[in-house]
């Protein structure tokens, strides 16, 4: 009863720890910047440092779906990679439309929307060999539109694509190659260049952000560290909110014995649909997030691969502790930037040199094998075992 | 000595030309080298088609080695006398020239009397063309053969009478062939006659050589007019509407086929632009041409009282235009509606080349024809690539069949093994330089080297996790990427090749549509072997019977003596070492790289998940959808490879809904998870 009631606790301190530490954070990143600090930490790592947030937000979504519902997704960095799309096209548009207008300010006769909107078209399908501006960036002006269809696109495909999978009960490892299956296919899909999107040169510039051109990339990276920073919080208090409520103990007996819950009377599909879609949106607001701040978009970023980095990250950080998922997320994220950087001087065993750039990839693909084996709650896991003890 | 046997030749010379019968026609020769001195000295390749046309029809029998000298350069004149020759001798009393026709001597002349006659390079080409009649006649066949492909690559009507007179007399049978077949190609292409244009026509039906096909299209090319009055020509290919999609002549329409997105014949701005061609529409102002009037006529930032700033729609843009019609500083713009009853006033049709309405109807039903031919062993061809494609994933996918269908063990690293397979191939062939054996020692060893692999990962990771298959996923996606990585720095970035031997090379041509490579014939086979053997060792080895019983019941299996752990890793084994043979075979048509694994895992897994988990029959039958199914996809788009494989794979998470077990779902005891 007393132990019970401790875990209760528990669940409920950590969001407090974890705000706080974000938070904390985030000012002393503001204290140190470029732009309203001491200017010791560069915008290009304060950049780095902003990403790593937005990874821990989809993180948090893989945990929740895959930790506590028990759904292997392979498919939510696609989602990311939506929403990235999805503000990508609004920027890139609103921006090449603003330079069309500016270098034609001399023109004698003011340009007609007919003729700005072939000029953009011009300037973005250039390179696919198109000039139309395609049906589906007919919103691309509005920014309003697109942040719903940030939530909209990635929540509509996760619907229609749970509905199917969740009704025909494909679980498990089925479901894992389906959603690898449907990351694939809209990667290619992506890569094709009538797509619409640019094929595999994606979209670029996102890092300047239509109308705000008066504020410098250092500014810029502040605002959008701290808004990443609120939106983790605010995830992190949602899946809170949902792990430790009733909702959050029938998914948790899905994923321990999902035909027991059924016979239970709960409609297994339902709640598993509601987590995939919810997890979903907030992949794709994750991923709005953070290709503003990495600048460039293509969908290589949208490959199978990428989700299922997503996965080992999550194992490694600890399934079912959201915690661990941020730490894993962010331990992992910046653990590769940093060995894979160049930044590390190579060890020299005489006959052979260990070139970290080269060889980090294999180190890690070795430790989750070593996780899996041997720790298979991870660091959450780890985390736990000393936070219980005490 | 030498002299006199000179003397001996000409005297010779001069009896056989100075025969009457030759004497006329050499006269000829010189008659016409007489009038057209002028050009033939000081040519140049616009003048001298006359010329020769006049040299030619003198029959001349000299004529051949006439135009041979001259595009030799080894013709000279004589400044004074006008006469053209060639040179006999060049000796100490100067250079001796004899007269063309008839070989007699013209003396001897000083350096300063004479020239050599030199055709530039496009006068030389004339020459050369009009001697292939010559060579067509040549005693050699090799000649014959050789300027029958000059004739092949620039043939026109001139040509039709001398090809004709040299197939009555060819009797090479090759050549005969090709002379007729050209002949066949010109006559539709050059001849005047409607007769022999129909006979050759219909000698072609069937015929499903580009070229036939070519020339038939090239006869049925239409041109488009417009005109005021109702088109009434025998050769008329189709009313057109433009902006809809076009009308045949005989009222039928085209309608676009639903999937491709057929443009309209012309549209407005095209009829616009006809109309234009044909002065049925004048002063029409285009809106550039507008903005242009509108530019000029700025004063003070302001055009007629109007602001510049506010000209930011077509709207504004022509309320300030019609303001300068008004005040006369411009002509009138035509309104859209103006223009619409234009073209509808108007007909737009498309006209044949070809006059003839009887050779037009020939040509469309031998096209048909053809075309009925060609679309089925089009079908034909397409049926046999989605068979290769399938046999490919069938043997990307056969060694997963046994790891994933019967072990149920998610392996990610399968493809990975692949890539080993890929790599040992290549290796092997560094050492050992004969094509065909390395191949023979490559498959062995490719097999033992990912058997051992994976007996190394089953002992030391999956054993661990059966009870879990999603950590085994986990577990050995991080073994796939630490692989790839590990490849990569061994063999670098850049593709590797994987050679197939010289009798792999070649292709099975059934004819000018069907051509199957020898190449896709192997992995076919391959494929059908893998099969065969795979079922014997499932069915009828000690091995096979002992998988079932150790998947389908562990502890009943380790009661009646069976290791369920040995069968395990030997199973395990067994999987991997078929992906190292299957990656030997996809090596040898596609690039080692290290994501050569990577590239067929999704589709490996989709295949055998497709196909029915755990049956041998269900991998090829989920190989055989799949690969057909992305063909036909790809038929409908062509050159479109990424849209074909999105629409099969979401084509494949939808079949999934309704077959979840695949097409060949186990049944009874063997399909409890």
């Amino acid at each position: 009863m007393k132990k019970d009631f401790l875990s209760h606790i528990d669940k409920r301190n950590s969001f407090f720890w974890v705000s706080s530490i974000v938070i904390l954070f985030t000012l002393i990143i503001i204290l140190l910047s470029e732009a309203y600090g001491l200017n010791l930490v560069s915008t290009s790592f304060t950049k780095v440092l902003g990403k790593t947030l937005c990874l821990c937000i989809v993180a948090l979504a893989m945990d929740l779906v895959w930790g506590y519902c028990g759904i292997l997704s392979l498919g939510h960095f696609a989602f990311f990679g939506l929403g990235g799309y999805m503000i990508g096209m609004w920027l890139m548009f609103e921006r090449t439309k603003n330079i069309v207008v500016e270098s034609t300010q001399n023109n004698v006769l003011p340009l007609t929307e007919i003729e700005i909107s072939e000029a953009v078209g011009t300037q973005i399908f250039g390179v696919v060999g198109g000039a139309e501006i395609p049906l589906i960036w007919s919103f691309a002006d509005s920014l309003l539109i697109h942040v719903v269809l940030i939530l909209l696109v990635p929540g509509v495909l996760a619907y229609i694509f749970g509905w199917l999978a969740f009704r025909s009960r494909v679980t498990g490892v089925y479901l894992s190659i389906l959603t690898q299956a449907m990351t694939l296919a809209l990667s290619l899909y992506l890569f094709q260049n009538d797509s619409g999107l640019r094929g595999n040169n994606g979209l670029s510039g996102l890092q300047n952000i239509p109308n705000l051109d008066d504020f410098s990339q250092a500014e810029l990276s502040i605002w959008f560290l701290v808004l990443s920073a609120l939106t983790l919080i605010f995830t992190y208090y949602v899946c809170n909110l949902i792990v430790n409520s009733k909702l959050g103990n029938i998914i948790t007996g899905i994923r321990d014995n999902e035909t027991r819950v059924r016979f239970l009377g709960y409609k297994v599909e339902s709640y598993k649909l509601f987590i995939f879609v919810i997890t979903a949106i907030i992949s794709g607001v994750a991923g709005a997030l953070y290709y503003p701040q990495a600048g460039i978009i293509n969908p290589a970023e949208l490959a199978p691969i990428a989700s299922i980095y997503l996965a080992v990250w999550v194992a490694i950080g600890g399934r079912g502790y959201l915690y661990g998922a941020l730490i894993g997320a962010a331990f992992v994220s910046l653990a590769s930037s940093y060995f894979t950087g160049g930044q590390i001087p190579n060890i020299n065993f005489g006959v052979f040199t260990l070139k970290w750039v080269d060889w980090w990839v294999v180190i890690l693909g070795l430790s989750f094998v070593i996780t899996t084996l041997y720790a298979p709650k991870g660091i959450g896991g780890l985390i736990e075992r000393i936070f219980r003890r005490n | 000595m030498n002299s006199f046997l000179k003397l001996i030749f000409q005297l010779f010379f001069v009896l056989i030309f100075s025969n009457p019968l030759y004497a006329s026609e050499s006269n000829n020769l010189e008659k016409v080298l007489n009038n057209n001195f002028k050009l033939i000295i000081k040519s140049s390749s616009r003048t001298i088609e006359p010329v020769i046309e006049d040299l030619l029809s003198t029959k001349s029998p000299n004529l051949e080695e006439f135009l041979k000298s001259w595009r030799n350069k080894e013709l000279y004149y004589v400044k004074k006398s006008k006469l053209i020759a060639i040179l006999k001798q060049k000796n100490s009393n100067g250079y001796e020239l004899l007269q063309f026709s008839n070989k007699t001597s013209l003396g001897f002349f000083k350096k300063k009397e004479i020239k050599v006659i030199k055709p530039n390079s496009g006068v030389r080409s004339k020459i050369s063309n009009a001697l292939i009649g010559f060579q067509l006649l040549n005693d050699d066949p090799k000649v014959r053969s050789k300027s029958l492909e000059t004739l092949t690559r620039k043939f026109n009507s001139k040509y039709l009478i001398p090809l004709k007179n040299a197939l009555e007399k060819e009797n090479n049978p090759d050549l005969k062939k090709r002379m007729s077949e050209l002949l066949v190609f010109g006559t539709i292409k050059y001849s005047q006659n409607e007769d022999e244009k129909i006979s050759s026509l219909n000698s072609l039906r069937g015929n499903m050589s580009i070229e036939a096909r070519g020339t038939i299209a090239s006869l049925l090319e239409s041109k488009l007019y417009v005109s005021n009055k109702m088109p009434n020509l025998p050769n008329l290919a189709r009313n057109i509407i433009p902006g809809n999609s076009y009308k045949n002549a005989d009222g039928s329409s085209n309608k676009p086929f639903f999937y491709f997105n057929k443009k309209p014949e012309i549209s407005r701005s095209e009829a616009i632009d006809l109309l234009i061609k044909n002065n049925f529409l004048k002063d029409y102002i285009t809106p550039s041409r507008r903005d242009e009037i509108l530019k000029q006529n700025i004063s003070n930032s302001h055009i007629e009282g109007i602001p510049v700033k506010q000209l930011n729609s077509s709207e504004e843009r022509n309320n300030a235009y019609n303001l300068l019609v008004k005040s006369g500083k411009a002509i009138p713009l035509k309104s859209d509606k103006e223009i619409d009853d234009l073209i509808k006033g108007h007909f737009f049709y498309a006209v044949y080349k070809e006059k003839s309405p009887k050779v037009i109807n020939t040509a469309k039903l031998v096209f048909n024809d053809i075309n009925y031919k060609v679309n089925f062993y089009e079908y034909l061809d397409l049926i046999l690539d989605g068979l290769s494609l399938a046999s490919i994933y069938f043997l990307g996918a056969i060694g997963l069949a046994i790891t994933f269908g019967v072990m149920r063990v998610i392996n990610m690293a399968h493809g990975e093994f692949i890539m080993i397979g890929a790599y040992t191939g290549y290796v092997v062939q560094l050492f050992i330089p004969n094509h065909t054996i390395s191949l023979l020692v490559a498959f062995p060893l490719a097999f033992l080297v990912t058997f051992l692999g994976g007996v190394a990962m089953e002992r030391l990771v999956i054993r661990h996790l059966y009870r879990n298959p999603l950590d085994t996923l986990l577990a050995t996606f991080g073994i796939s990427i630490a692989l790839q990585q590990i490849a990569k720095n061994i063999f670098g970035t850049q593709a590797r090749p994987l050679t197939s031997p010289e009798w792999l090379d070649g292709a099975l041509v059934v004819n000018d549509v069907l051509s199957i490579s020898l190449i896709r014939i192997a992995i076919f086979v391959l494929g059908l072997i893998f099969l065969v053997l795979l079922l014997l060792v499932m069915n009828k080895t000690r091995l096979g019977l002992e998988t079932k019983a150790v998947t389908q019941n562990p502890m009943m299996a380790s009661s009646m003596g069976i290791n369920p752990d040995r069968i395990n890793m030997l199973t395990f084994g067994f999987g991997s070492g078929i992906a190292g043979i299957a990656g030997v075979a996809i090596g040898l048509f596609s690039k080692v790289t290290s994501e050569l694994g990577a590239d067929y895992i999704v589709q490996s897994f989709m295949t055998v998940v497709v196909g029915g988990v755990g049956n041998i029959w269900g991998t090829l039958a989920g190989a055989t959808m799949i690969g057909m199914l992305q063909k036909f996809i790809e038929w409908f788009n062509p050159s479109n490879t990424l849209a074909a494989q999105t629409y099969m794979i979401i084509f494949i998470i939808l079949f999934i809904q309704f077959r979840p077990k695949g097409i060949m779902a186990l049944k009874g005891r063997a399909a409890e998870d």
